[in-house]
């Protein structure tokens, strides 16, 4: 399904990676197109992060290739790429400014560039009087920011955030989640990898799903949505619905008190939801009409269960614990 | 990468020595150790072999006070005036005895002569004024039979020992076992601690990196290698710096603490320096001065000269050149090998309290080649052990060093140095790759079995 576009700013090439006691990547293929927001998305253990430290080339693949704007991924695109890891750390015993100054010096910015960026993030984030404590007298919230930055600094073209949301509290998330905005708006791709896919997914572009190695769906958001609708609306109402219809089949039907209903329809292939909306006016009071749109977990689930049926149960009980 | 390399042993570097407890460190120690060397000295000093100030009061009109031949022991100073004046006068002047010559003393069988001192009496103090005044005595005795001074220098037996070291090609050396061995001894001590005291500091440095999660974003910045390699070099610049104030501060303490106890001793600093060197000769040289007090000085001064220039000589006769270049190989070589193996220690375990079951196996061939070297391989630095230890990579920055000084053959240093260097590279590869995989594995017990698989892992 995937489909190497020239305007993709990374691609992933049927990359292979086994460690020595288990498979992590099986032939996994991917294209990221340029300035958007993609969602890596998968179980824990499905094998995100072996493909994060890939591209992040901290690993290397067994077999395949990753392409960084057509060209095969090498050091120099180290500067490019922005990598906030879900083990996120600093060091403490340093000053919050030398910090940062020396990470984007790693990643190959200038001190003087370096020293301007640093000025602009923390006032930007209000922080500016921090620049001079040690990371370790700073709060966790505090220090999560700092990483971001650090992770941003050096204006990288590809930002890869792991687990993003997860430790942040809702203030700084909300803060991230409208830096994230800020920055594709601005020309940056980002790559959200995650297991808690409901956390990212009104904001991803396009996502891949990964499961046990494999990939089992990729695309942009909409695209698969409407790949997995079912044609399902639901209702809410006033009144005595009795609907017996060749067109359409009622899924799902509750009556509530004083006379109120709720009911999930699906209109049968050719029907359209007006057909339906047409034949409810006569009958009810209609109070809410909508698409019934599927989850990306419940996407995820489908697409397992048609093609790895034999993971669904511990996927299944990996779920109910979340 | 090269900068990389640079930016991250120049953060080591900083971060270290910005640190309150390295300025602290730095500072206290060459405190502590003057502080130790005056107390060495004070009580060297308080001990019986300090030059006492002895007044003598010579009312016998031979003129004995003046045939008293100052020792290192004793240094006899004539004062005039009465004996009362003199026995309030000695104690006033804060020395430490006075000599008292009756009038009408007899040659032959001379009595009445009394000595004062401050407390009690040590019986070196004593037998040492005996001897004086029994030289002083035969000296008269010799002079009334009729000998010359020139005769009487002869009958003097001026004894100095040189040892000699034949090398292989017959050529003679001067040798010094004392000077050698001591300088054997320093420059593997030096090596020894400097291995110790920062390649657990790489071990810790790693640890800290590792606890506080920041590998991940570090290594998507800078390959594995360099950072490891990075730490393990701005450490060693950390020590370098450390051991060089420590040279610095040191000197600068010794300095004041020997002029210190060269005002204590009223003596000037020189001499003290040339006794200790020469205690031989200048025992022997100055039983020859005679009468005058002029006389006294020059015989001392030359044979303390003379000491000095023998341990010049001692040093001029080592193999300088080939000490220097080896002990820089060594030294950095030493390190090298041992600051990759304490990173990968670092790099393996979560926890610091595990790093003990791997750092046994690394601190016992070092622990092993001090303790060896400072006995058999100094007693024997050309035995079997010395050689074997001496080739042996993770023995020879200790074993080689220590048998420099005594002169080593040239293939012998070769072959050494080219192991050294072979050493190294295989265990900076080996701890690289332990390094590599360790550094990202969090949660788990690491064992040898677990690590010999890292070594071949795929990158």
């Amino acid at each position: 399904m995937s489909t190497s576009s020239p305007t993709a700013i990374l691609e992933a090439i049927d990359v292979r990676k086994a460690y020595a006691q288990h498979v992590a990547l099986s032939g996994v293929s991917l294209a990221i197109p340029e300035q958007s927001i993609f969602g890596l998305l998968g179980p824990n253990g499905a094998g995100k992060t072996s493909l994060i430290r890939i591209i992040t080339q901290i690993t290397g693949a067994d077999e395949g290739e990753i392409r960084f704007r057509g060209q095969r991924l090498n050091p120099s695109h180290i500067a490019e790429i922005g990598y906030l890891p879900e083990e996120r750390g600093l060091y403490k015993k340093m000053k919050v400014g030398e910090q940062l100054l020396y990470l984007a010096q790693l990643r190959g910015l200038s001190r003087a560039d370096a020293t301007q960026r640093i000025k602009q993030w923390l006032e930007r984030f209000d922080i500016k009087a921090w620049a001079s404590k040690n990371v370790e007298d700073l709060s966790k919230g505090m220090q999560q920011k700092v990483q971001f930055i650090a992770t941003v600094l050096h204006e990288p073209k590809l930002i890869i955030l792991d687990e993003p949301f997860s430790g942040f509290d809702p203030i700084n998330a909300n803060l991230l989640k409208d830096e994230i905005l800020r920055l594709r708006q601005e020309g940056a791709t980002i790559i959200f990898s995650t297991h808690r896919m409901e956390s990212v997914e009104e904001m991803c572009d396009s996502i891949a799903l990964i499961n046990r190695s494999r990939k089992v769906l990729d695309g942009p958001v909409r695209l698969i949505r409407d790949q997995f609708k079912t044609n399902t609306y639901e209702v809410e109402g006033q009144g005595k619905l009795i609907l017996i219809h060749p067109d359409f089949e009622v899924v799902e039907q509750k009556e509530r008190e004083n006379g109120h209903f709720y009911a999930r329809v699906q209109l049968h292939a050719g029907t359209r939801p007006n057909d339906l909306l047409r034949f409810l006016i006569d009958k009810v009071e209609v109070q809410a009409f909508r698409e019934q749109i599927p989850s990306i977990n419940e996407i995820f689930i489908r697409r397992v269960r048609e093609t790895m049926p034999e993971t669904l149960a511990d996927l299944q009980t990996a779920n109910a614990l979340l | 990468m090269a900068s990389k390399f640079f930016l991250v042993a120049q953060r080591e570097y900083l971060t270290r020595v910005r640190k309150k407890a390295f300025i602290i460190l730095t500072l206290a120690v060459p405190l502590l150790m003057g502080a130790f060397g005056y107390f060495m000295v004070k009580i060297a000093q308080s001990d019986s072999d300090t030059t006492d100030v002895i007044e003598v009061r010579d009312d016998s009109g031979a003129n004995l006070a003046a045939r008293l031949v100052s020792t290192e022991q004793l240094r006899f100073v004539p004062v005039g005036g009465t004996l009362a004046e003199a026995k309030k006068g000695f104690q006033k002047a804060k020395h430490d005895g006075l000599l008292y010559l009756p009038a009408g003393l007899n040659v032959e069988k001379p009595s009445g002569i009394q000595f004062f001192g401050k407390g009690n009496i040590s019986l070196k103090k004593e037998s040492a004024v005996k001897e004086a005044l029994n030289k002083a005595f035969a000296q008269l005795k010799m002079q009334k039979s009729g000998l010359s001074q020139e005769q009487l220098d002869l009958l003097q037996a001026k004894v100095q020992l040189q040892t000699v070291s034949l090398d292989e090609s017959g050529k003679e050396e001067d040798s010094n076992a004392l000077a050698t061995s001591g300088i054997a001894y320093a420059l593997a001590f030096l090596i020894y601690i400097f291995i110790f005291l920062y390649g657990v500091q790489i071990m810790r440095g790693v640890g800290e990196e590792k606890s506080s999660r920041i590998m991940e974003v570090m290594l998507s910045s800078v390959k594995p290698f360099d950072l490891m390699m990075g730490k393990i070099v701005g450490i060693a610049a950390v020590g370098l710096t450390q051991f060089l104030l420590w040279g610095i501060l040191s000197f600068g303490a010794g300095s004041v603490i020997a002029n210190l106890a060269g005002e204590g001793s009223e003596k000037p600093r020189t001499e003290m320096v040339a006794r200790s060197e020469s205690s031989a000769a200048a025992g022997a040289g100055s039983s020859t001065a005679a009468v005058s007090g002029e006389r006294i000085a020059g015989p001392n001064a030359a044979t303390a000269v003379e000491g000095r220039m023998k341990i010049f000589e001692v040093l001029g006769n080592l193999p300088i050149g080939t000490i220097l270049f080896g002990f820089i190989i060594y030294f950095l070589g030493g390190y090298l090998l041992y600051g990759a193996l304490f990173g990968a220690i670092g790099a393996a375990v979560d926890d610091q309290t595990d790093t003990q079951q791997f750092m046994f196996p690394i601190t016992a061939p070092l622990i092993l080649s001090y303790v060896m070297g400072m006995s058999v391989i100094l007693r024997n630095p050309d035995g079997p052990v010395a050689f074997w230890m001496s080739m042996i990579p993770f023995t020879s920055p200790i074993a080689m060093v220590i048998r420099l000084p005594f002169g080593v053959p040239l293939w012998q240093l070769g072959l050494s140095v080219v192991l050294l260097i072979l050493g190294f590279v295989g265990t900076v590869w080996v701890a690289a790759r332990i390094y590599r995989v360790g550094i990202l594995m969090y949660g788990k017990k690491v064992t040898y079995k677990e690590l010999g698989k890292w070594m071949f892992y795929k990158g």
